[in-house]
């Protein structure tokens, strides 16, 4: 561990941070793990890439801030990059789940069993 | 009152690992082939949020570039990932 002596607010404030953010993105991977369909489980991990996220994230900038003694805010990058691109993975996922499920229930209707080989 | 940082990030860390276990059973026994790709994006921001915690652990700036690199990295891999369920075919 790190010998440097930082002050009792600020670890407070680090630790605290720390947690919620942890216990956030373990309660949104718990969701995935427990909800039934797939446009259900698609609304859990986004708690732990927002919230999860940036509670970590500003943990790490005032820790880093406190230990530099002056303002590191680089990890706002992450931030900002996790938020603009978790919107388009899911979105282009969902499409591609929707996309299945009516080539999957339009081969249900037809009853072929090689397309349905090729649709796994 | 310095032990209560290793503590909070022990526990951090054993939440994020626990979150890290769920996504990787999803990907392993996920029933479709979307519920997968939706595993293995979750898997890839929870080792980015647990590369932060290292970081914050060793009180070195390195880990907070690995993350960056992982973030970009696997936002390309799952969008290319979703492109091909959606037409089977990465690039048109």
């Amino acid at each position: 561990m790190n010998e440097i002596e930082i002050p009792t607010i600020a670890t407070i404030v680090t630790s605290a941070f720390l947690i919620i953010g942890a216990a956030l993105t373990f309660i949104g991977s718990l969701g995935l793990l427990r909800l039934k369909k797939f446009y259900e489980k698609v609304h859990a991990p986004t708690l732990g890439t927002t919230l999860g996220a940036g509670f970590i994230a500003t943990s790490s900038m005032i820790y880093f801030s406190t230990l530099a003694s002056r303002p590191a805010f680089h990890e706002l990058l992450i931030v900002a990059f996790v938020t603009i691109t978790t919107p388009i993975t899911l979105m282009v996922l969902v499409r591609a789940a929707v996309f299945r499920d009516e080539l999957e229930s339009n081969e249900t209707a037809s009853s072929s069993p090689e397309s349905e080989q090729l649709s796994r | 009152m310095s032990a209560v940082l290793p503590w909070s990030i022990l526990i951090a860390q054993i939440l994020l690992g626990g979150a890290m276990t769920f996504a990787a059973y999803r990907i392993l026994r996920g029933p479709r082939a979307q519920d997968r790709v939706l595993g293995f994006d979750t898997l890839y921001v929870n080792s980015m949020l647990m590369l932060l915690t290292f970081g914050i652990k060793s009180g070195s700036t390195l880990y907070f570039e690995v993350a960056l690199i992982i973030a970009l990295l696997g936002f390309v891999s799952s969008v290319a990932l979703a492109k091909f369920l959606l037409r089977g075919e990465v690039i048109e």
